[in-house]
């Protein structure tokens, strides 16, 4: 594979304004709360937020949840005094009923921002008072500041002010991987001889990395952008690189950080022939079903673009319209120069006027969320629902097949029931 | 502050939303931040709806605040108007937009828009989904229904059905096919598949059918007080309250047509030796207080069970529900929250819960089998089958559903009685848990462990009232030893039963005094709890 002798970064972005059809950042502690055993994630909000993570998190709220929303009621919103109480004896009965909580996140929402319910105050207040067994911090995933994966980057954000302080040359991976996708990662760049690697978020409290001016980041998703520049400004210095997906983005990533170890490139070829092999030969698989078909991304993780790059390059698909709720130039832009020119770069949505255009388009894969896939299914058009993408793991070489099936495994099902037409009665 | 994991209902505007979705040709714009469209997959995932809901949000962000939301929300107006056309408006603010205190009814008001825009009051701090949707009902019945002549023919509206709402559409048809066998016409069905103009017609019916209290009872309370229209008081759920349904509705119309009742099949199934082995199983009964006071009704009635607990979580409905209970010699439990629901579960031991999405997932933790009677339920309970709980068809499928987990329950025994046999392993679990069911419990120990995972499972929440430490443990084992024989005994008793025997069979040891159970205590505590 080569860059494009022109890539997408100059390309000017259409940037829109109006309904946005996204979730907010709370979503996000569906899947921190699982990385972080020891957390527990307090959302102080409204019944609406408890019915949304209810609705995100499924059948899983059954299980061992490490969530929960303090709902507010009409008495919190009659007086201020009164709602740091409340939260206090709530915190206080949380936290004597589940004595292995480390880490308590106190996440602002929506009603707790627009009543300006000062949580990073209840934070620290609450972190004296549970000292030193348990460390409470705050973010907002609120929906009028985060979208979706924001959440993750608010939570990681906020956790770096509170990280130890080093002199260590250290490498930090920064973003959430399933445990398997992060074992997998440790053992690539052990096998390169870089070392030592820690881990934002650990997953356990006592894990925690330290950094300072001789610690390097590399960031594993492209949503990252508040916890960079938070890193940044602690002395962290970023390793810029496309991001791991697919069998040329995983390549990419460890060669930009061999680098910076010292490490020749070709020594990173040498090392990973052998997965990178098994993952061309998997993307191969799927790349039969996805070849020449045309994608339109609708804005939902900031995934978009590098996902668009991999299927672009490794799969054989044309790019209608790549969508993302934010660009970050710094970030998206390695990936941006790897895009050939020809799809639209859309920020931000006006989600009645952007599914205008899917329809003017009709591509032959829709990726968004589920209050569009199935509508958009009922018109004819193939979709894959974009959540999939973040819950499932997707990076690095061995999940590298996996992730082009995720996208070709819609066209394939429409070709197999395309010999029954669906029979799409209005539901009701 | 309260808190909460689960939630038996959304906030009120979600409710709105189900009643706008529901209808035809009427869009809904909703004051809200960005994240709040997360309300859309309920329809097109759980309902499997082919359209986008007709809801418009004006999805303000944090840099909108400070400026100009209201301008945000007159401009979400004009664009659902222009661009969808609709008959009418309804505008609502959802919990973050009441405390921003922009007015949509008067915001919208000021606009001139050339369809009629109806306002709601949501109070997201005090009330839930239930109460949102029957608001937004009345409120279009208030804002669309004229005065006007009664039809020729008898004729009568059904009152309640939404999107979202448990089995409302196949209710809705084989309660429509009943009125029409009466030979009433259906004047209009609202809100589900209603559009504004039907709306303004429901003057014309002679009465009201009220299917769902929840989310109808009172417009069908303002259309009595406003139009003069009598309304139905009967559930049709179950064999017997169709029979009351059809009378009352005879009453009301004046019909006398014969209604053909040989497709009910639920009395003679419940009537044949081979349901004798349902008389007196101790059923726990939880969901919404229409369907819960329904399923108590059945459960005693038509199918011979004893109702051991009935409780709502809806408390709208906490008088009749709490009334009822009264009858049955129980304390109706009302409550929204789970882990209290768990608890009295827990303490029931009954031998089957009728309830929610959530008691189905309580039934697995605690072994005890399940069958959904209410919302909220999930995407399963949403079949592409014709499966009404209403009407003559909606008893069979109630009996059907019932006892299906309880033969399984059966199925299991004789798995049980034969688990020496080499095909089977005691640890293999009831077929219709599959891979979730906890694992039989042999042991004091084990079922220690097990009741303190299931405790820390349930519960990230610690009750109110409640210290931590006196969360229920297997207190009695404790103090009471099981002689192998006993403990290798009582493995011999199906899983759905094993825990209240363990539990009745410790009782009784500890009130006679003994300080260890042998297999003829084990008999003993039989004997003394026969029934």
């Amino acid at each position: 594979m080569t860059t494009p002798t022109t890539g997408c970064r100059n390309t000017p972005v259409l940037r829109e304004r109006g309904q946005r059809e996204v979730f907010c950042g709370l979503t996000g502690i569906i899947w921190l709360h699982r990385k972080m055993q020891d957390a527990f994630f307090l959302v102080v909000g409204s019944r609406t937020c408890a019915h949304l993570l209810q609705s995100a998190a499924g059948v899983m709220i059954f299980a061992e949840p490490r969530f929960g929303t303090a709902i507010l009621e009409e008495k919190d919103l009659a007086g201020m005094a009164d709602a740091h109480a409340e939260l206090d004896r709530e915190v206080a009965r949380l936290l004597a009923r589940r004595p292995d909580i480390r880490q308590l996140f106190l996440v602002g929402s929506c009603p707790s921002e627009v009543i300006k319910l000062d949580l990073s105050k209840a934070a620290e207040r609450l972190s004296a008072e549970h000292a030193p067994h348990v460390r409470v911090l705050n973010y907002s995933g609120s929906g009028i500041e985060t979208t979706f994966t924001e959440g993750e980057d608010a939570c990681l954000a906020a956790m770096v002010p509170a990280l130890a302080a080093t002199e260590a040359r250290e490498l930090l991976l920064v973003g959430a991987l399933p445990d398997v996708v992060e074992d997998q990662a440790l053992d690539l760049l052990a096998r390169l001889g870089i070392g030592p690697v820690r881990c934002l978020p650990a997953r356990r409290a006592d894990d925690a990395p330290a950094i300072g001016p001789n610690t390097v980041f590399a960031l594993t998703q492209p949503f990252l952008g508040a916890t960079h520049d938070a890193l940044t400004r602690h002395g962290a210095r970023p390793i810029e690189a496309p991001f791991p997906f697919g069998a040329e983005g995983t390549t990419l990533w460890l060669k930009a950080v061999a680098a910076e170890f010292g490490i020749a490139p070709e020594r990173v070829d040498e090392v990973t022939a052998a997965p990178r092999a098994r993952a061309e030969k998997a993307i191969a698989a799927a790349a039969q079903t996805l070849r020449g078909k045309r994608i339109f991304f609708m804005p939902d993780s900031q995934l978009e673009i590098p996902l668009a790059r991999f299927l672009t390059r490794e799969c054989g698909m044309e790019a209608v319209e790549i969508g993302t709720p934010w660009l970050h130039g710094p970030i998206h832009g390695p990936e941006l120069d790897l895009i050939a020119q020809g799809p639209v770069i859309s920020e931000g949505q006006d989600v009645d006027l952007q599914l205008d255009r899917v329809r003017a388009a009709r591509p032959d894969l829709t990726v968004c969320g589920l209050g569009l896939a199935n509508p958009l299914e009922a018109e004819g058009l193939a979709t894959k629902w974009a959540i999939e993408l973040v819950f499932t793991p997707v990076h690095f070489y061995e999940q590298a097949g996996d992730l082009a099936a995720l996208f070709a495994r819609p066209l394939r099902r429409r070709a197999a029931l395309s010999g029954l037409a669906p029979h799409l009665e209005a539901a009701e | 502050m309260k808190l909460a994991i689960w939630t038996y209902e959304g906030p009120p505007h979600v409710g709105a939303m189900r009643v706008a979705t529901g209808m035809k040709d009427l869009h809904m714009v909703l004051h809200a931040p960005q994240g709040d469209t997360y309300a859309d997959l309920l329809f097109t995932m759980i309902e499997r709806r082919n359209h986008r809901p007709p809801v418009s949000y004006t999805t303000f962000q944090a840099r909108d605040l400070g400026a100009d939301t209201a301008g945000l929300f007159k401009t979400a107006c004009q664009d659902a108007h222009a661009r969808f056309a609709p008959q009418a408006l309804l505008v609502a603010a959802s919990c973050t937009a009441e405390l921003i205190q922009d007015d949509p009814g008067g915001l919208a008001e000021t606009m001139g828009l050339p369809v009629p825009v109806i306002p709601l009051e949501l109070p997201s701090y005090q009330r839930k989904e239930n109460f949102g949707a029957d608001e937004a009902f009345v409120q279009l019945a208030r804002a669309l229904a004229r005065p006007m002549e009664r039809t020729a023919r008898v004729s009568c509206n059904i009152l309640g059905p939404t999107a979202l709402g448990f089995r409302h559409r196949d209710d809705v048809a084989e309660i429509s096919a009943l009125l029409e066998e009466m030979g009433i016409a259906v004047n209009v069905t609202a809100p589900m598949g209603a559009s504004p103009a039907d709306i303004a017609r429901l003057g014309a019916a002679h009465f009201n059918v009220l299917l769902y209290p929840e989310t109808g009872e009172s417009a069908a309370r303002w259309l009595e007080r406003e139009h003069g229209q009598p309304w139905t008081r009967t559930i049709p759920i179950g064999a017997r309250a169709t029979r009351d349904f059809i009378a009352e509705v005879r009453t009301l119309s004046g019909s006398t047509a014969p209604v053909d009742d040989t497709r009910l099949r639920q009395p003679w199934w419940a009537a044949s030796v081979d349901s004798t082995y349902l008389t007196g199983k101790r059923v726990f009964i939880f969901g919404d207080g229409t369907h819960a006071m329904a399923a108590a009704r059945v459960a005693r009635d038509e199918m011979g069970f004893e109702v051991c607990g009935i409780g709502c979580y809806n408390r709208e409905q906490a008088r009749p529900v709490r009334a009822l209970a009264r009858e049955f010699g129980l304390e109706a439990l009302i409550t929204d929250d789970y882990l209290e629901v768990e608890r009295a579960i827990d303490t029931a031991q009954p031998e089957m819960i009728l309830g929610t999405q959530m008691e189905r997932h309580i039934g697995k933790r605690l072994g005890i089998p399940c069958a959904v009677i209410s919302a909220p339920v999930h995407v399963q309970d949403f079949p592409a089958r014709y499966a009404p709980q209403m009407g003559f068809e909606g008893a069979n499928v109630l009996f059907d559903t019932w006892v299906h987990p309880l033969v399984m329950g059966l199925e299991e025994h004789l798995l049980h009685m034969f688990r020496e046999d080499f095909e089977f392993r005691d640890e293999a679990g009831p077929s219709h848990h599959g891979g979730h069911a906890p694992r039989a419990r042999t042991t004091p120990e084990e079922s220690a462990l097990a009741a303190k995972a299931a405790s820390a499972d349930g519960g990230s929440m610690p009750p109110a009232d409640e210290p931590a430490a006196q969360h229920p443990a297997p207190a009695m084992g404790d103090n009471v030893i099981w002689l192998a024989c006993a403990e290798r005994e009582l493995k011999k008793i199906p899983f759905f039963v094993r825990g209240k025997a363990r539990r009745n069979t410790e009782k009784f040891a500890a009130q006679k005094g003994l300080g260890e159970i042998s297999v003829d205590t084990l008999y003993e505590a039989k004997a003394h709890y026969a029934r």
